[in-house]
């Protein structure tokens, strides 16, 4: 079996997250693989563990820093990298990233053979749309089961969980497949000092656009379907007002809340 | 004036707040056409809600195939909508079922997708706040028909009347969309609180809580408010997923949230950070989350929270 993780590229949430001029996310900043990606990592590699014969490889689709996401996935344990890198890429939106993601898994499958599972995170720590895994499945018209809090695979069929709010689903799919997992399904593993030694010598195939066999207007700036035209700091919130408890902390927060007639 | 498709989220007879919402963004684009799948029974009742809201046309399609398979056919739905009807616009609800039908009619219709829109300009021009809450975006689509999803509770709804036609329509639903089988369904108790991203008023706990929500739950109840939990909670086990207030979980937008015993992590005020009033009870006075707070109290939440409720009672 062979599963495909995404993994993205993101700014430290932890760290100043801001804006460059031309309005895109700056992205010199501290970065990281983005914390949600780890649940794909690791339940793309304990699939791998349970099953006879299994890779995992691990696709980013960014900028040079961004192959420090793939190394990510290579220390927990992934087999292979794939890291997407073009300045054409630059400022792409969702639509051109999945078109990019999507190409990226049918040039594994030239390169390696059928890739029979995509396993993604729920949204990335930034953009946070959630959409790139259902438009790469829609590319590749392969089935998706999407913000799994449970997976299990069985031969050829994939169940999940699905956990609404008034509701849990159960979906089944049948590979090839493309499945997503929110941060309830796990605990990511942390690389061990093994895990980062053995990573340095693992497989990293980097492509261009061109190797993919796309031109330079199916993501970027040429390829933006969508266009930020201002980016504001919201102003700090003014300061409130803050009181220690004396034994009348309660009534105190009363007054404060019937002051604004919010009781 | 042309049309904007909205995709209407019900149950059992009862069209969500975050729909109203949706209407009442459509409105300043447009003429709102709602789209209803699988209301059966319920359609007129549902339709006449709509048409409250300023639904001029209720699309309505009856198919199990909506129900029994995932977001793929209610997409090949709208697709086929979008063809028909040529709209200026589609807006659904930031849910997960609406930012998947977003994502795949986007691939479908090779059109630009917003998400997660807190309001919409008549000029389609959408406003994202971004980065828990750090900093306002203002976008818009530049390719195809325009798909956007808004958060709920980012607008108040307002009533007005519209014909509210009713038109049963339908599509060919191909075999490539049936093919994430919904096997089965298991509903969650309902606790008789209101729903967490339409309350006016959250109350949450966090690890301060020690797993003793009572505190938490009783001063809900005086304020009728509903439950939020920190993730530090839910992944304690101490309350469901389905009330984590933060990046992970719901984004709430309230009147009024009160934070007990949560320290104020950046990915929990990425879900709470818009609030109206923000008010705190935590031991630390160091708490990142006072930085929010209109009113916050250095305190022990297990005196200050049923004194607070006491206070509320009597002021009843
Ligand atoms: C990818 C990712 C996604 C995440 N998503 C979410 C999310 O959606 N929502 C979320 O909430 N978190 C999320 N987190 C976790 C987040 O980083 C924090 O760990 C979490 O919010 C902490 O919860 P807490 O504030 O309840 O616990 P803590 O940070 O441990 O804070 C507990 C607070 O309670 C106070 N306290 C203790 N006892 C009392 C008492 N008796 N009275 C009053 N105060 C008391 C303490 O002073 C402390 O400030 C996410 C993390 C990651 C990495």
């Amino acid at each position: 079996m062979r599963i495909a993780v995404f993994v993205k590229y993101v700014p430290d949430a932890a760290g100043d997250r801001s804006f460059t001029d031309d309005n895109t996310v700056d992205r010199s900043v501290d970065g990281l693989l983005s914390e949600l990606d780890e649940y794909a990592v690791e339940e793309a590699l304990s699939i791998a563990d349970d099953a006879d014969d299994a890779e995992v490889i691990a696709v980013t689709v960014g900028p040079d820093d961004a192959v420090d996401a793939v190394r990510k996935a290579l220390q927990m344990g992934a087999d292979s990298g794939v890291h997407v890198v073009d300045d054409s890429l630059a400022a792409s939106d969702a639509l051109g990233t999945s078109k990019v993601l999507a190409a990226t898994v049918r040039k594994i499958e030239e390169e390696e053979g059928p890739v029979d599972l995509v396993v993604t995170g729920m949204a990335s720590t930034d953009g946070s749309m959630s959409v790139v895994p259902v438009q790469v499945a829609e590319l590749l018209g392969r089935p998706a089961a999407t913000f799994a809090s449970e997976v299990s695979v069985d031969g050829q069929t994939v169940k999940i969980r699905r956990d609404g709010d008034t509701a849990s689903q159960h979906i089944e799919v049948t590979l090839p497949a493309l499945v997503s997992v929110t941060d309830q399904i796990n605990e990511p593993r942390y690389p061990s000092f093994k895990g980062i030694m053995a990573a340095k010598k693992k497989p990293l195939e980097e492509y261009e656009l061109a190797d993919l066999g796309l031109s330079a207007d199916v993501a970027g700036t040429a390829g933006a379907t969508t266009e930020v035209l201002e980016v504001t700091a919201r102003p700090p919130r003014s300061a409130g007002e803050i009181i220690t408890d004396d034994g009348d902390g309660g009534t105190k927060l009363v007054e404060f809340l019937a002051g604004q007639k919010l009781v | 004036m042309s049309e904007v498709l909205v995709y209407a989220d019900h149950a059992n007879g009862k069209v969500a707040k975050s729909t109203f919402e949706l209407l009442t963004l459509a409105r300043r684009i447009g003429t709102p056409v709602a789209v209803v799948l699988n209301a059966g029974d319920s359609a007129s009742q549902v339709a006449a809600a709509l048409a409250e809201y300023g639904a001029e046309t209720v699309l309505t399609a009856d198919d199990s195939v909506y129900s029994d398979y995932l977001v793929a056919p209610a997409a090949e739905l709208l697709a086929s909508l979008v063809d028909s009807r040529s709209p200026a616009a589609v807006l659904l609800s930031s849910s997960f079922e609406g930012k998947e039908i977003a994502g795949r009619l986007s691939v479908k219709t090779d059109s630009g997708v917003i998400t997660d829109a807190v309001d919409i300009d008549s000029d389609l021009v959408a406003t994202q706040s971004v980065f828990a809450g750090g900093y306002t975006v203002r976008g818009k689509v530049t390719q195809g028909t325009p798909i956007l999803t808004v958060k709920p509770n980012s607008v108040a709804p307002e009533a007005s009347a519209a014909a509210g036609a009713v038109e049963a329509v339908s599509a060919e639903i191909s075999d490539a969309a049936k093919t994430a089988k919904v096997v089965s369904t298991e509903d969650k108790p309902q606790t008789g609180r209101p729903n967490l991203t339409e309350a006016a008023i959250v109350v949450s706990g966090g690890r301060g809580t020690g797993g003793d929500f009572g505190p938490v739950e009783t001063l809900a109840d005086s304020l009728g408010a509903a439950v939020g939990a920190s993730r530090a909670a839910v992944d304690a086990g101490w309350y469901p997923h389905a009330n984590q207030v933060g990046q992970t979980g719901k984004t709430v937008s309230p009147q009024l949230y009160v934070a007990a015993g949560i320290s104020g992590a950046i990915q929990h005020r990425a879900g709470m950070q818009t609030s109206k009033t923000i008010v705190a009870i935590n031991k630390d006075d160091e708490a990142p989350i006072f930085e929010l707070v209109d009113f916050g109290v250095v305190g022990d939440l297990f005196q200050v929270l049923p004194q607070a409720t006491e206070a509320i009672n009597s002021h009843k």
